[in-house]
Formats: C-alpha cells, structure tokens, sequence
C-alpha cells in the first residue's frame, strides 16, 4: 500500500472508496460508470468492506436512497453517468438543498439522442446550477486525491460534491497510481460524525427538507450560494493540507516548472506572461501539454479548471491578464448559445480582460482529440474572426 | 450554514392552513360522549382531547391555525355532535 501499482481507472477509484470506507453505497449501473460500483459490490460479497450496498431499480431510486441514508448522519456514496445523471436530476437539487455532504463519482458520456456511451461533459452540465462542487480530474492520481478531499470538504461545508473523470479516457485506462491506505486517510479525513440535531434521528424527531414559504425561500438560497461562494477558500486550503500530509508520507516532490501554479481549483501550466492560453476541463489537458511541449517553442500556457463550481473568477483572472489569445476547449455545449466553461469565462473576463477569448467545441460524443486538432486550435485563435467553431479533425 | 434548515414537528411558523377552510366544524359539547374518535380521525392531527373545568370528561378542542374543514370528525361522529356551518370571511 501507498506505493505506485498500476490500475484501471475505476478500479482505482473504487479502491480509495473503499478506504474512505462510507456506510451506505447505493448506485446502478451505467456505461462508462459500471466497473466502479461492480468493485464496489465485489468487495462487499467477497467481505473486504463493511459498507451496506444497496441495489437499486434506477438512477433516482438510487440518488434517493443515498439521500435518505444521509439525512441519517451517515457517510454516502454513489456514481453514475449521462442518462443515470439526467434521471437523477430532481434528487440531485434535492440534495444540495437540503444541505448533505454527499460525494458522487460522475464518469462523463455524452447525452441521448442520438444514444452514444462515449466521453464528453455534456452530461455534468446539466446539473452545474444545481448547488453541488464540481471538480474535474485529469488523470487517475487526481481523481484518487479529489474523492479523498471531497469527503472533507462536504462534510466540514455541508456541501455535496461530484468528481468528474472522463468515461473510458479514464474509467477504462491503465495509468500508475498510488491507492493510500485506511490509516494515512484517516489523519486527513476523521471518521465523519453528524451535527447534533440535523439528522434524522428518532430520539430526536426533526424535518429535513421542510416546506419553506416566500418570506424564506430566497434567503436560503442565497446562503446556499454565499457558502457555495465562500467555499473556494476552503477548496484551496484543503487542497494544500492535503499535499502537507500527503507528500511528506509517500515522498512526492514539488513540480520542476517554476512558472506553474498550482492550488484546489485550477493549474496553469507554462511560461509566465503568456501570449496564447488555453483553458480546457478534464483528460484533455495531458494532450494538450504534450502538444504545446513537442511542437511550439513560443510562448503558450495551459490553464486548467480543477472546480467548476464554485467558479474560481479571481485566480482566473490572475492567470489570464497578460494573455492576448484564450483558447477555451469546451467537450460540452448550450445548444443554440456556445461551450458552458466558454460562457463562463467570457462573463467573468467582461471589461477587465481585453483578450480575443474564442471557444473550440471538441470530442463530443467521444470523438479524438487529436495533437493536430490542438495544433489548429492555436492557429485558429490568432485569427481575427471569433465565433464558436467545431473542431472534430 | 446560518439558517437552520433542519426543523423540529409541528413548529411552522408562517404557513397557518387554516385559511383554507370553506366550512368550519362545531362542536357541541353537552352532545359529545368523550369517545375521542374525532381526535384520533383528524387527518391535520389538530383535535386534542383536553380536560375542561365545567365537564367531567375530556372534550375535543380544535387548533383552527390548521383545521382545513375537511369534515371527516362530524362524519364520524357517533354522537353526532359535530356540525359543519359555512364560515362568513
């Protein structure tokens, strides 16, 4: 244990779910999503974990379950994938609503229709208004690392989280990763114990989820989004408590590119005043890396979004003053307007970045995302027209 | 988290029901034979049986906060004793 073993990406997962060690799992299957909860349900029969596993005859039976084991001051755990996401919908507002610190592994594929099982992010998006922390992985070491500080965040915050990685880019691939014992966890994340008098309990009968009139609906649902707010800081510090404990244990040293920054919500990799940045989610940006290292000599940076919500504006910003070209690589799209992160972006940069900011949309429904697709990327965006474009070759 | 969104039963603070009722149930108590079937049926769980000073026996006391006027207790009331009367607003 706590060495390097070489994994499947859901296997990998499924193990650190397993040291993390919830009460209830509760979860059905879905391509890309399945190996992860059959793992799960094999350690369970084969008595190498102690958590109750629950079947469930759908998605929002399963979503509902999870919820309701969670209103009973319980560590819960669930994952799932497109279509299941979608007909989780109403618990999943439910859930954040009600306030549950809930972690929720979503492996991304694509929407119906047409049905396709390949990656894309379509799926996340959603449901990124619904009040939960998204965090999105780029390989197999960070996924294991972001379900371990999802549990913390969501259960000091009160905020549920879903890990995003990117169905059978990383689900079904093999990587090294280091899978950390129960013992380590535990100096990191303590045994989960409930505020008195917000569970159910039946010494202590309450109401979770009451009906609330107009006098204090939108008071809550500010402070939903105040804490949602706030918790960017918490996302940092946790992120950086993390590493404190962490690499000292397995001996992980820093990264070598001086210029890099590093912290919970996003990562930026390549020289400092960059002229061309490109901002993209998920497995894509080893591709990306790779590309910009063999084929560019000038100047281009790499910024990567760890947390989509709560949206991390001010050390976005940061990143991105000195850029004259932003490139945002979006494997999602709001139909009829342009890519979510693009949107996104473009909102927050209006009147304090005067960048050229064009968005690609790339590898929806699991199409390659090619070194020469990047490569025509940095072409396209030193361009002067700037409107959406699809990039599939 | 500074709103507590978890509440205890029976302790809404804004939202009386009561308003809702169209016909308001009226109890007469000389009538009443103490059984507490009225108590046990209300489906808003706003009849209690209380001991009053000038009767021997408990009799039904109705919180009209949340009666809704469904007239389930003078349907079944043995004694007939429940009469439901239109309520002027």
């Amino acid at each position: 244990m706590n060495k390097p073993q070489i994994l499947e990406g859901s296997r990998a997962i499924a193990l650190i779910i397993k040291n993390i060690a919830p009460a209830v799992i509760s979860a059905y299957p879905i391509t890309p999503q399945t190996h992860i909860v059959e793992d799960l349900a094999k350690f369970k029969a084969d008595s190498q974990a102690d958590y109750e596993y629950i079947r469930a005859e759908s998605e929002f039976a399963a979503a509902s379950i999870i919820l309701g084991a969670s209103a009973t001051g319980v560590r819960v755990y669930s994952a799932t994938s497109s279509q299941g996401l979608l007909l989780m919908t109403e618990v999943i507002y439910n859930i954040a609503g009600m306030r549950l610190p809930i972690v929720m592994t979503c492996a991304n594929r694509a929407v119906s229709a047409p049905i396709n099982i390949w990656n894309d992010q379509q799926d996340v998006m959603t449901i990124r208004d619904a009040g939960w922390i998204l965090l999105f992985a780029e390989n197999h070491q960070e996924a294991v690392d972001q379900h371990i500080i999802a549990y913390k965040l969501a259960e000091q915050l009160k905020l549920p989280v879903i890990v995003n990685v990117d169905g059978f880019i990383m689900t079904h691939s093999y990587e090294p990763v280091i899978i950390y014992d129960t013992k380590l966890i535990k100096k990191y994340l303590p045994d989960y114990k409930p505020t008195t008098g917000q569970y159910l309990d039946p010494e202590n009968p309450i109401t979770l989820g009451a009906l609330v009139t107009p006098t204090n609906y939108m008071e809550i649902r500010q402070e939903l989004h105040n804490d949602l707010i706030a918790s960017l800081e918490v996302i940092n510090k946790e992120y950086k408590n993390f590493k404190k404990i962490f690499n000292p244990a397995l001996k992980i040293t820093k990264l070598k590119n001086k210029n890099s920054i590093e912290s919970g919500l996003l990562e930026y990799y390549g020289p400092k005043n960059a002229s061309t940045i490109l901002i993209a989610m998920g497995s894509v940006i080893g591709t990306i890396k790779d590309t910009v290292d063999n084929n560019f000599k000038e100047k281009i940076g790499i910024l990567k979004i760890k947390c989509f919500r709560p949206f991390p504006e001010k050390e976005i910003l940061q990143v991105l003053k000195s850029a004259k070209y932003i490139a945002v690589l979006d494997k999602s799209i709001s139909l009829g307007h342009m890519g979510c992160l693009a949107s996104d972006i473009k909102a927050i940069c209006t009147g304090k970045i005067s960048a050229k900011i064009q968005n690609f949309i790339v590898g929806l429904g699991g199409k390659d995302i090619t070194s020469n697709i990047i490569k025509k990327i940095i072409i396209e965006v030193r361009k002067k027209d700037d409107k959406t474009k699809f990039i599939g070759k | 988290m500074k709103i507590n969104i978890a509440v205890k039963p029976c302790s809404t603070i804004v939202n009386k029901t009561g308003g809702w009722r169209t016909f308001k149930p009226n109890f007469s108590y000389d009538k009443c034979i103490s059984c507490g079937l009225c108590s046990r049926i209300c489906p808003e769980g706003c009849i209690v049986m209380k001991n009053l000073k000038q009767y021997e026996k408990l009799k039904p006391i109705t919180d009209y906060n949340y009666c809704k006027g469904c007239g389930l207790c003078a349907e079944e009331c043995p004694a007939k004793a429940v009469i439901m009367e239109k309520e002027e607003k």
